[in-house]
């Protein structure tokens, strides 16, 4: 395929997604005198700190509510701003949930940033590894969802966020994770990228598990069989031509993310195929379980979303085709 | 604003009253809705739209409006009759409420209905909007002011209580909140559910200001903004103390009539009361 971006596997850049955040807020905020950001007691860690240096007056230090959190800035966005809101994932929107459903029924122009999302927040354990957010926003009218593969990629999400009138959820990690795109990747909301081509599955990944399922396109490759991988970063709206057309080209489709498989990305992957081009899927993510204490990379493999598990999961679905 | 001269106080008396006779043949019509709340704040609303308001029915998004959110979503008939007798929409749509097809929903809807600042019907969240928007206002420099109506019910939610953290840390004096103190909620009385007062003491420690008046009376009422919108340190609180279900005598102080809505027979009976007035006129 023409249009395959290359993307860095090198490994050798690492930063976490939430960093891109920090830095993309900050554009967001040069560009538009309009956008302000609220924090829930976690200024240092969703990396809103930057934005507060830059524009002091245009920072609100909310204390540690996250529902008030989130109507407060739908009033802002009602009111003309727009309204960055961060706290961690498992807070926001896990516990802020009816409020930005209220919020997204006024069309408020809010941009919800949960931070730490994923099993791989690591030692903090179950309690703050948010893995069933992208069900719980993806299923909201209008609402749109958004899960970075890196930090660069997480800048520009940022960037486009602020341009778009509506409700945005960006989800971000708080560990370091590979620099695969570069300042000129492109990047457009729900507008999918084919990372890497091959015919005989799909991996469709989103967030920093597309380093895995990258790698795990190169071990296969080594064995003789060629995958498409795909770059999902938009879960909602989804880009369908792009999955539509992986299915079709490839006839067995494996998704990739870090969060419950339940309602998760790929789950709204299945919607599409189930519709429009049924084929052979397998699943990795977290199979309804919760997470546990231990370090990110533990915890992935544990859980089973390591690069071992994306090519067991490839070789399974290749023999259902 | 305006001088309230006695005629002025008279005109929201009757516009209140009117306001009532629509509200009771909106819920008949409907078939379900919220009765005891729609018809206490009549009173706070005909305030609200024939004098407190800085607005333009006409021109319902003029930037510069002053901004009344409703957290109390359910008692929406009593905002919808004050909208419309105010000029917002034909008061032949309100019998509409609660249809299909309606611009008036069951629970206020912004993006169904101009005029409505916000969704509100999920307790608490208004009063946290509201915050925002007086915020908003405050960052802009604008000199227009933030209202919101709750219901005492509703103060039982945390949601609320972040809120007014929020609004007395950031000393939000543009911001002034109603309470419709009538004392019911669904299950029973308020301090039988779950026990709220002392109310103003609760409000003064989070840093607000706290005026109680009557909510049946206009002039305190009316002033008691005033006094808010000269006080220019704190949020206001103003706890309308109401009798629930005002103006229909077999409604009043019941918490029954909290969700219920009366049927055809007893529609007519609490129109003729509302129509003479409790009695107080002969006819209709």
């Amino acid at each position: 395929m023409s249009d395959t971006l290359k993307f860095d596997i090198s490994g050798k850049t690492q930063l976490p997604t939430r960093m891109g955040f920090g830095d993309g807020l900050v554009i967001a905020g040069k560009n538009d005198p309009n956008v302000v950001a609220l924090c829930a007691d976690l200024t240092e860690s969703t990396r809103m700190i930057l934005f507060k240096k830059e524009f002091p007056d245009r920072f609100i230090q909310m204390g540690i509510y996250e529902q008030a959190l989130v109507s407060i800035s739908a009033g802002l966005a009602l009111a003309g701003k727009v309204p960055f809101l961060s706290s961690y994932a498992m807070f926001s929107p896990g516990r802020s949930w009816d409020q930005v459903r209220t919020a997204c029924l006024s069309k408020a122009n809010i941009k919800i940033i949960g931070s730490h999302a994923g099993v791989s927040v690591g030692p903090d354990g179950a309690t703050h590894q948010a893995i069933e957010d992208m069900a719980i926003t993806r299923c909201i009218p209008d609402l749109i969802v958004i899960n970075p593969c890196d930090s660069i990629e997480a800048r520009k999400a940022t960037v486009e966020a602020a341009k778009v009138v509506g409700p945005v959820y960006i989800r971000l990690a708080r560990e370091k994770t590979p620099v695969m795109t570069s300042d000129d990747t492109p990047f457009a909301i729900s507008k999918a990228q084919v990372v890497h081509d091959g015919k005989d599955a799909a991996i469709i990944a989103c967030g920093p598990l597309l380093y895995q399922s990258l790698m795990a396109a190169e071990e296969l490759a080594k064995e003789g069989i060629e995958c498409r991988v795909v770059n999902n970063h938009t879960i909602k709206p989804m880009d369908e031509k792009t999955i539509i057309a992986a299915a079709k080209d490839c006839g067995a489709v494996v998704t990739v993310e870090e969060h419950q498989i339940a309602g998760g990305m790929g789950s709204a992957v299945a919607e599409i195929l189930a519709q429009n081009d049924p084929v052979p899927m397998e699943f990795v993510g977290v199979h309804d379980q919760f997470g546990q204490s231990g370090q990110p990379n533990e915890l992935l493999e544990f859980y089973g979303m390591g690069v071992k598990d994306v090519v067991k999961a490839v070789k399974a679905v290749i023999k259902r085709k | 604003m305006l001088d309230l001269t006695d005629k002025k106080v008279l005109a929201i008396e009757e516009a209140a009253n009117t306001i009532r006779e629509d509200i009771i043949q909106m819920l008949l019509a409907a078939g379900s809705g919220h009765s005891a709340g729609s018809l206490d704040m009549a009173d706070v609303f005909a305030a609200f739209y024939f004098h407190i308001l800085n607005h333009d029915p006409k021109n319902p998004d003029w930037a510069d409006r002053d901004r009344l959110i409703l957290s109390a979503g359910h008692i929406c008939p009593v905002r919808y009759a004050a909208m419309a007798r105010a000029g917002y929409f034909p008061v032949e749509e309100l019998l509409t409420l609660r249809k299909f097809g309606s611009r008036l929903q069951g629970h206020p809807e912004r993006m169904h209905l101009p005029g409505l600042e916000t969704t509100s019907g999920p307790l608490g969240e208004g009063v946290a909007q509201a915050a925002g928007m007086a915020y908003a206002a405050r960052l802009d420099g604008k000199s227009w002011r933030t209202y919101c109506v709750m219901g005492d019910g509703e103060q039982d939610c945390g949601i609320v209580w972040e809120t007014l953290l929020f609004a007395g840390a950031y000393k939000l004096s543009n911001l002034t909140v109603i309470i419709d103190r009538n004392n019911i909620q669904i299950d029973g009385p308020t301090e039988k559910v779950m026990p709220l007062e002392s109310l103003k003491a609760k409000y003064e420690s989070f840093n607000w200001r706290v005026i109680e008046v009557g909510g049946h009376n206009i002039r305190q009422f009316v002033e008691a903004v005033e006094e808010a919108k000269a006080t220019e340190d704190r949020p206001t609180c103003i706890i309308a103390h109401t009798i629930a279900g005002k103006g229909v005598d077999f409604m009043e102080y019941k918490f029954e009539w909290h969700g219920a809505v009366p049927n055809p027979e007893q529609a007519e009976k609490a129109l003729k009361e509302l129509r003479t007035l409790g009695g107080k006129i002969e006819s209709e």
